[in-house]
């Protein structure tokens, strides 16, 4: 027997309301896209003007102050052979990309899990959508993107946003929820209004978290670099996806070490372990 | 002393009730009508029932009870951390339930202070900045709080301490810190949640000496939360046991010690260091109880003790006359009784013998 079930035509609903998204909210659009290329702009030219080992020394000095004389040794051996197999370049466009993402993934991620630690109800909003945001193929998001940003560097930056700010939500509420209730009811006893409570205790306390969150949403902006790559995002996903295209192994290969040296340089520098600040 | 009934009260707690759950109003509607906690344990906890109580100017008030009896619940209600479902808590004349929530901070920065059970630290924090954070709070100037609480921290011995961190620190030293942090707001009212409960027995012993010292140079009004009975006895000019959400019997040691309201607080009792709670006012006995070898012993001695001495005061009096001595007043000098030395054995040991709860407890 069967059972007929009706085409939903999802599909269409998203196109109207994608085309009535682009007709309402046009001219926010274009303005969004001006700021993100100009941002875009400013930071590959502050990261490609200098010569290359310039860019590396600052680097590895960023490296042993936020950590360890390790991370520099290791930063400047990594971006050597960045320079080596020819991919400065890109790996230079790929940086900024993935830290303008980060950097307004964090600025939105961060008070919407404030919000969530907050608000039961936020959080029981937020949840679920998070997990949706996440789970959903990264390209889907794309597609959206491009249709409203069109091709070039900003489309994928948008979905890279979206796509990668879940973390930065989930482990932002999680931080401050648990630091210890006693503590912050310390802080109201005293008659300390909430949002110094938040500034003076909570935050500070969940920053650990905060952090570890921050670190999983560069590397989730990282994994989207390649899926960026193939609307025009250039950089290492660009020629990974030129590779794929031609099926170049060799390059496919040398463009691939630069997104691992590029993965390990960031994720050694946010991540938390390494040094203990936490008392 | 008894109900000091001619102050007006700090605090003044009536029919105060506290539930947490989904839909704590009608737990309380319920409960009013009759059902007990375990009738509507579903809906909601009902932590506190029906808790009326004042606190007058310059007392020690200890709430004391087993773990999960609602103490904590309760003072918190008395600064709002929780407000009470049902009931009025009034603190210094104002209602809080009626306080906007600014007015509300301002009374607990300027009248209200709170020591943690497990210290509440800020550990990010050097001691020095945990102490000056209630004057911060207030709006004191960096370089007085500072002072201030340099001169507090001083004073319960944690001089040289100022800029280490909590986590450095001993239980006892934080607890130090946390009560420094409560003591620098120089607020009318202090409430201490278990404050020494997770000291070990030496130190508390002498932070609760510490504490009736500060009580007695600075007359605060001071609500003390203890599962202990023996440090209730010790600290409380007046005594709240709660059970299972309700308060019990309120009264002054010796009332609670000479006239528990129910075997509950009898009970709980029976193991009480008496040596150190009972006065020889308690315990005297008129002159007709007197036998004739008494008076006669009394008549070559004539020792007496004040009527405010407590009995391990007395003992060595008794020893020493090897017979009744006379209990004299503490205020006017007057004779007003007798202690034969079979009264003083009596009263040293508990009137009865049933199974006594652990006040262990792990909260
Ligand atoms: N925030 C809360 N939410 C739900 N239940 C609570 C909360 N705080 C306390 N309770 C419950 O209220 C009862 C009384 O707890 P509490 O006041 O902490 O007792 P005590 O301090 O005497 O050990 C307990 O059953 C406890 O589980
Ligand atoms: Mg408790």
């Amino acid at each position: 027997m069967e059972i007929p079930v009706p085409r939903i035509p999802l599909g269409d609903w998203v196109e109207v309301a994608l085309d009535w998204i682009l007709t309402v909210l046009g001219g926010f659009f274009t303005f969004i896209r001006t700021i993100l290329v100009g941002a875009y702009d400013l930071l590959l030219w502050l990261l490609t003007t200098p010569e290359w080992w310039i860019v590396t020394l600052v680097l590895a000095a960023l490296g042993w102050w936020l950590r360890n004389w390790q991370l520099a040794v290791g930063t400047v051996i990594g971006f050597v052979i960045i320079v080596g197999v020819n991919q400065w370049a890109n790996a230079m466009s790929t940086l900024a990309l993935v830290t303008i993402a980060t950097l307004i993934a964090v600025i939105f991620a961060i008070p919407l899990g404030i919000l969530a630690a907050k608000s039961q109800t936020a959080s029981k909003v937020l949840r679920p959508l998070m997990d949706f945001i996440q789970t959903m193929p990264p390209m889907v998001y794309l597609i959206p993107a491009l249709v409203i940003f069109r091709v070039g560097v900003v489309p994928g930056m948008v979905a890279t946003v979206i796509f990668a700010m879940a973390p930065g939500v989930r482990f932002t509420e999680l931080g401050i929820r648990s630091v210890d209730r006693e503590v912050v009811e310390a802080g109201k006893a005293f008659g300390s209004p909430p949002g110094k409570i938040l500034r003076q205790i909570q935050l500070p306390l969940a920053m650990p978290t905060i952090m570890a969150g921050v670190n999983q949403v560069i590397m989730l902006s990282l994994s989207m670099v390649v899926i960026a790559g193939m609307v025009g995002a250039g950089g290492l996903g660009g020629e990974v996806v030129a590779s794929l295209n031609r099926i170049n192994a060799g390059l496919g290969f040398e463009s691939g070490l630069a997104v691992v040296i590029l993965a390990m340089y960031l994720d050694r520098l946010t991540s938390m372990q390494s040094k203990a600040n936490e008392r | 002393m008894s109900e000091p009934n001619t102050a007006q009260p700090v605090i003044r707690a009536e029919n105060v009730y506290k539930v947490f759950g989904r839909r704590p109003e009608a737990v309380v509607e319920r409960i009013k009508a009759g059902e007990t906690r375990q009738d509507v344990e579903k809906e909601g906890t009902a932590a506190v029932i029906d808790a009326t109580f004042n606190v007058y100017p310059g007392e020690i008030f200890v709430v004391m009870g087993l773990s999960g009896s609602g103490k904590s619940t309760v003072i918190r209600t008395l600064n709002a951390l929780h407000p009470a479902t049902a009931g009025t808590v009034e603190v210094l004349g104002q209602d809080l339930s009626a306080l906007s929530p600014r007015e509300l901070r301002d009374l607990r920065s300027k009248h209200i202070s709170m020591v943690f059970q497990h210290f509440a630290l800020f550990p990010h924090w050097t001691v020095i900045e945990n102490a000056a954070y209630s004057l911060e709070t207030q709006g004191v100037e960096k370089t007085e709080r500072y002072d201030r609480a340099r001169e507090v921290l001083a004073a319960v011995g944690l001089k040289g301490w100022e800029d280490s961190y909590p986590s450095e620190l001993s239980g006892g030293m934080q607890q130090r810190v946390g009560l420094a942090r409560a003591l620098a707001a120089d607020t009318d009212i202090l409430l201490m949640d278990e404050a020494f409960s997770a000291l070990d027995p030496l130190i508390r012993r002498e932070m609760q000496d510490e504490l009736k010292e500060i009580q007695g140079q600075l007359g605060r009004t001071i609500v003390f939360i203890t599962h202990d009975l023996n440090e209730a006895m010790f600290l409380g000019d007046r005594i709240a046991v709660m059970k299972d959400g309700r308060i019990v019997q309120v009264g002054t040691p010796e009332q609670i010690l000479s006239e528990p309201a129910d075997e509950y607080v009898a009970s709980f009792t029976a193991d009480v260091d008496r040596a150190r709670v009972l006065t020889a006012e308690a315990i005297m006995v008129g002159e007709e109880r007197l036998t004739e070898s008494d008076r006669a012993a009394f008549e070559r001695h004539q020792m007496a003790v004040t009527s405010n001495a407590t009995l391990q005061d007395i003992v060595p009096v008794v020893i020493e006359a090897n017979g009744p001595i006379a209990v004299e007043s503490a205020e006017s000098g007057q004779r007003i009784g007798y202690i034969p030395l079979g009264v003083l054995l009596e009263s040293l040991t508990p009137q009865r013998s049933e199974v006594v709860p652990d006040p262990e407890e792990a909260n």
